[in-house]
């Protein structure tokens, strides 16, 4: 310690942060898990409206699942282009991920209004409330992730792959996997058992 | 677990002495501090009448006992400690490093994990006992009566009777009480201290408490759980009344101008408290299901009574 | 433009509410007419307002809880003379005022003073005590603050614009969806919650990372005071049951705003669902607010018997447990819900077994002043204090655990006097004791002790004159939240809880007499030599104040009680041969501007003023990006400065301008707090 130097400081402070990112994970999991809970009770209070089996359409969900992983893959390309810190390459996989990742949000808002204008929107009942919000609060974190993307990219384009822009874009490949484990959730939850039934 | 509960049940012999060592631990307790201030009957939750009432009042006096071999040594040991070893008497037995003791360690852990022990059975045995949900155990055919909860009044269905009322409930003190309870909106409590145990109202679904009534007597029941302006006077007589007494009543409320019709019931889902009690002379013993179903849409019509 | 905001919004239904509101308004007035009066706007944002240092954040959470106390106090003193005049209809307050205050006054104690109260605490104390110069996220800390800050700026609001809840702190639907509680007290109640519940979460991140990351070397975890054990266990705790709340208020304001079924009464709402969500914090969170405060006690104890703390692993262990167990237990909130035995039996038991660990931490204090030399300071006064009434309240709370009792006691006054039974000895006893015990670390002098023994005795007998009536009107079947009454026989004993409330008035008048006394008496109360109390933890090493970095040099830990170990062998002061430069987090404005952004963004959307809250929502999710995007400024300390520092020593209000500036003999803060004093 009292020979602290600039670097280790530095990477004391990135280590720290990655930390209290996975922290921070661990109590969103816990909002996620608390809205699954709150679908499985609702499952049935569709007060005489649409239910699972009527709003679930296979091919959609499956599609969205496809491209949400497909974003997840190539953001792992992203990851292996800097580890050989070839900056063109991070910014292209990147770009597909962001492109994907809007894809499937693209897909969701498209499925929701048509929901709605079928007449099953989230005030029809507890079920359908439910529903859009555990599916939504999903889409509003794939928003955030975009956002970061977008911001990563910009990072990228001004400093070039440093140490700093290494541990950000650690922190958002956890985030943006993590939405893939809330998705296989929603997509095992929700879709498949809505689809079976 | 039935047989579980009999086990526990067959190894504890408390169940034996219990209301007679609490009712002796009660008026212990209760001597000191109530004496000459009002009449018994001012403390329910003490001096109850109903079986119920009784036995959970002697269950909490029990666990008190108890629980004073933990908290007493307390009192003693926080008075008593910072005066013997206070830092002006420089006592020769300071000993700044001893934090440590195996001896101690071990009776500060077993001692109250012995006494969680010895409640928690009495929780087991009493929470079963004492169910609300228990299918009657005494004699007779159970008096059903429906409870609907509704802004800020009791409405008492008697299906058997064909016949309701507001804000007052009798009982007949021989026969057990198989009641059933829902709200038109707002979650509330029904409650009558002295007698036997509560238990939420809640729309949209239809929870039960089941008793006895226990011997003749007067209560005041009420909504504990706050619901708003008027929750204050949400409360009604309940008269426990012997079998014959019980029968005049009945036939006094059949005599009752009013009956409960769909517009009736209508009016009665405004909001709004009500000082006297109602009789109707007739009722829809399928009423309570469909109000249990949200058929009558009580929520909309507090909506356009409570904008005003 | 306005929203639904209009002249009606003020609070022309109540006198009382309107001179309430009125006061709050002249409050804030006559605080900035001062800091303008001295000139010190600028002073006040340098080196506060934009500070990231978690000292000056936590001084600042302890300020924001004691006004809340204010609040919160004024709350609770008119409802008990409500209830004490109330019989047959003669009380001075009208339904909607006193529901109002119900539930303000539980909102405002759990989640806008205790929480901060403790939080500051933690915040000032947890760093200094595992040895490091900072938290592990300094600018994070800020916007923790000021998100709790903007929480709390929404609740006093509520009483100048529009109203607060009616429907209690827990804002139980369906009585608190639209149809039964139309108008803004229940927005500004889901917006509190939820804007100062993002705050508390990233507070627990801090935490967790802090003193997992940066306890100074040779600091194993069992080698970490108690104090720091409390508050890392806290802070696992506000991670884990945070989320409760949020979404339970979440889906709360989408049934409310957006006409969604969670938990209405029709449309297959389900209103037992939002009670367990709720209940998955509301339980966790007792442990949050009572735990700090046990690892207070634990500090006092044996600081204050000169003796090494007894039962050390005992008691992490028993915190450990506390805290694991506090998830499962939240049930015994509603056992007259109609579960099954088996499931009330089950949860019965288990609320039961938390009171093992919690007797076992009673006698290991109890074994710590054993063979002690015990100082009977105001700390040791609260800490008895403490002991003595916590027993009662842990003996009702198990009986309201046994759910055959609970039936009878559930929703009356008993169970009132339970919760406040737990929560005024032991999280408030605590935190009272712990602000006097580390004041002079934050400011370099000590505070009057007769004030505050006086204080002790006032809160100590007002707290049984107020509440032990209430466990007897709980035996009398009276329901809690009675705005009025019929029942003539309630009332001498409520008369009798209204005098404890003036009793526990006094209390707190004393508080603030001792404060300003301990002010003016400074230079006689000094603390010259940075441990006044003869303490045995890190802390107590550095200067009261302590510098900046707190640490000059980060010390080698070799014992649980380090400082205690260090002056047995006369280590304890050694001055470093040389000293190398310290890095430190520059102060930013973002944290502040954050909180701002996050009050407008609550506050227009309970008023519906929709242009304003995407902007307000913009301007967050702009600052976070901006922040997020650039690294983090820092700055220097160089060898001399510190040198200059080091040799500065301890004294009243030491670098209180600005630690560097002070070194350049500008002594303007002393003059602002000599024109008070004085």
């Amino acid at each position: 310690m009292h020979t602290e130097t600039a670097h280790s400081h530095e990477a004391m402070l990135f280590e720290e942060r990655e930390f209290g990112f996975w922290i921070y994970l661990m109590s969103d999991a816990i909002i996620f898990s608390l809205l699954f809970a709150t679908y499985a009770v609702m499952r049935h209070a569709t007060a005489g409206g649409p239910g699972a089996a009527d709003i679930m359409e296979l091919p959609t969900a499956a599609i969205e699942t496809a491209l949400l992983l497909l974003a997840s893959v190539t953001f792992g390309m992203a990851a292996v282009a800097l580890e050989d810190k070839r900056r063109n390459a991070i910014l292209v996989w990147l770009g597909i991920s962001f492109l994907l990742g809007a894809g499937f949000l693209g897909m969701e808002i498209h499925e929701f209004i048509g929901l709605i204008a079928e007449g099953a929107s989230p005030q029809r009942s507890g079920y359908l409330s439910s529903f859009f919000v555990l599916v939504g609060t999903h889409g509003a974190h794939v928003t955030a992730g975009l956002v970061w993307i977008a911001t990563a990219v910009a990072q990228l384009m001004r400093t070039g792959p440093t140490e700093a822009f290494a541990a950000r874009f650690k922190r958002l490949g956890l985030f943006w996997h993590f939405l893939d484990i809330v998705w296989i959730g929603i997509f095992s939850i929700v879709y498949l058992p809505g689809v079976l039934q | 677990m039935r047989s579980l509960y009999r086990v526990v049940k067959n190894l504890l012999p408390l169940n034996i002495n219990l209301s007679r060592a609490g009712a002796l631990t009660a008026f212990m307790a209760m001597a000191l501090p109530l004496a000459g201030c009002t009449g018994s009957s001012d403390y329910p939750v003490i001096f109850p009448h109903g079986p119920d009432a009784i036995t959970e009042r002697d269950l909490l006096f029990i666990a008190v006992a108890i629980m004073l071999i933990v908290v007493i040594p307390v009192f003693v040991l926080a008075v008593w400690l910072p005066l013997r070893y206070r830092a002006s008497r420089e006592a020769p037995d300071y000993d700044p490093n001893w934090d440590h003791s195996h001896r101690a360690e071990v009776v500060i852990w077993l001692v109250p994990a012995l006494i969680v022990c010895a409640i928690g059975s009495l929780v087991w045995i009493y929470t079963h006992r004492l169910d609300p949900y228990r299918s009657q155990m005494a004699e007779g055919k159970p008096v059903v009566v429906q409870a609907v909860s509704i802004d800020w009044k009791w409405l008492f269905i008697y299906p058997q009777q064909h016949l309701a009322t507001v804000n007052e409930l009798v009982l007949p003190t021989d026969r057990p009480v198989s009641l059933r309870l829902t709200s038109t909106d707002v979650m509330t409590s029904f409650f009558v201290p002295g007698l036997t145990s509560q238990i939420y109202a809640m729309a949209g679904m239809g929870t039960r408490l089941n008793f006895q009534p226990g011997p003749v007597e007067t209560y005041t029941g009420r909504n504990s759980l706050f619901d708003g302006k008027g929750f204050p006077d949400q409360k009604f007589p309940v008269r426990i009344v012997t079998a014959e007494n019980f029968k005049n009543w009945i036939d006094t409320v059949r005599k009752a101008p009013l009956q409960l019709t769909p517009h009736k019931y209508q009016m009665l889902s405004k909001s709004g408290a009500m000082p006297h009690p109602l009789h109707f002379s007739s009722a829809d013993p399928e009423l309570f299901a469909r109000i249990v179903k949200g058929e009558h849409s009580a929520a909309s019509m507090i909506v356009s009574s409570r904008s005003k | 433009m306005l929203g639904k905001l209009t002249l009606h919004v003020l609070p022309l239904y109540s006198p009382i509410a309107m001179s309430g509101a009125a006061m709050e308004l002249l409050g804030v007035l006559f605080i900035a007419a001062l800091i303008t009066w001295f000139g010190k706007w600028r002073y006040i944002w340098n080196e506060w307002l934009t500070t990231v240092d978690h000292k000056r954040i936590g001084i600042m959470y302890v300020v924001l809880a004691f006004v809340m106390l204010f609040r919160g106090f004024s709350d609770a003193f008119m409802m008990r003379m409500q209830q004490a005049t109330a019989l047959n209809g003669h009380g001075y307050l009208p339904p909607e005022h006193f529901n109002q205050v119900f539930s303000a006054h539980g909102t405002i104690m759990i989640i806008f003073m205790a929480m901060p109260f403790l939080t500051g605490i933690i915040n000032f104390v947890v760093p200094q005590q595992i040895g490091a110069r900072d938290v592990s996220f300094p600018f994070l800390n800020s916007v923790s603050f000021w998100l709790t800050a903007a929480g709390a700026a929404l609740v006093l609001t509520s009483l100048v614009i529009g109203r607060f809840t009616t429907a209690g702190w827990t804002a139980y639907p369906p009585f608190s969806e639209l149809p039964t509680s139309p108008g803004s007290g229940t927005d500004y109640w889901i917006w509190a919650v939820l804007v100062s519940g993002v705050g508390s979460t990233l507070t627990g991140v801090n935490f967790v990372v802090t003193i997992i990351k940066r306890r100074a070397p040779g600091m194993s975890l069992m080698q970490m005071p108690l104090f720091t054990w409390a508050a890392f266990i806290t802070a696992i705790l506000m991670v884990f049951a945070f989320p409760g709340v949020t979404v339970a208020a979440a889906l709360l304001g989408f049934d409310r705003f957006l006409g969604m079924h969670f938990f209405t009464a029709d449309a297959g709402g389900n209103a037992m669902n939002y009670i367990n969500l709720f209940w998955l914090w509301g339980h966790p969170e007792v442990y949050i607010v009572i735990l700090p405060s046990f690892g207070i006690f634990s500090e006092l104890v044996a600081t204050f018997s000169s003796k090494r703390l007894f039962g050390y692993v005992s008691l992490v262990y028993a915190t450990m447990v506390i805290g694991i167990l506090s998830f499962t237990v939240w049930l015994h909130h509603f056992f007259t819900m109609g579960s099954s035995a088996d499931v009330n039996s089950f949860f019965g038991i288990a609320t039961m077994v938390i009171a093992v660990p919690t007797g076992v931490k009673i006698y290991d204090w109890l074994l710590t002043m054993y063979r002690g030399r015990i100082r009977l300071t105001s700390h040791m006064h609260w800490t008895l204090g403490f002991m003595v009434a916590f027993v009662i309240g842990g003996m009702t709370g198990v009986l309201l655990a046994i759910p055959p009792v609970d039936y009878v006691m559930h929703n009356t006054l008993f169970l009132v006097a339970h919760f406040h039974n737990m929560l005024i000895p032991g999280s408030l006893f605590g935190l009272l004791a712990g602000y006097q015990y580390w004041f002079p670390k934050a400011f370099g002098f000590r505070l009057d002790e007769w004030w505050g023994k006086t204080s002790f005795w006032f809160w100590f007998v007002g707290f049984y004159v107020a509440f032990m009536p209430l466990y007897v009107l709980g035996f009398m079947g009276m329901p809690r939240r009675m705005d009025y009454y019929q029942n003539p026989a309630w009332q001498p004993w409520l008369i009798v809880a209204a005098i404890g409330a003036v009793l526990i008035a006094i209390g707190i008048l004393c508080l603030a007499i001792q404060l300003v006394v301990s002010i003016r008496r400074r230079e006689e109360l000094a603390d010259l030599t940075g441990d006044p109390w003869d303490a045995r933890t890190l802390e107590w090493m550095n200067a009261s104040p302590a510098p900046l970095y707190n640490f000059a040099v980060v010390p080698e830990i070799h014992d649980r009680e380090e400082l205690a170990w260090r002056k047995e062998r006369g280590i304890s002061h050694d001055a470093p041969a040389h000293y190398t430069p310290i890095e430190m987090p520059c102060n930013t404005s973002t944290g502040v501007l954050i909180g701002g952004a996050a009050f407008v963004l609550g506050f227009a959307v309970i008023w519906n003023i929709w242009w304003l809250a995407i902007l307000a929502f913009a301007g967050v999710i702009a600052a976070t990006i901006v922040k997020g995007s650039v690294p983090e400024e820092e700055y220097t300390i160089t060898p001399d400065q510190i040198a200059a520092l080091e040799s500065r020593g301890s004294g009243p209000l030491l670098g209180f301008l600005s630690p560097l500036e002070d070194e350049r003999g500008d002594h303007s803060t002393h003059g602002l707090l000599n024109s008070i004093g004085d």
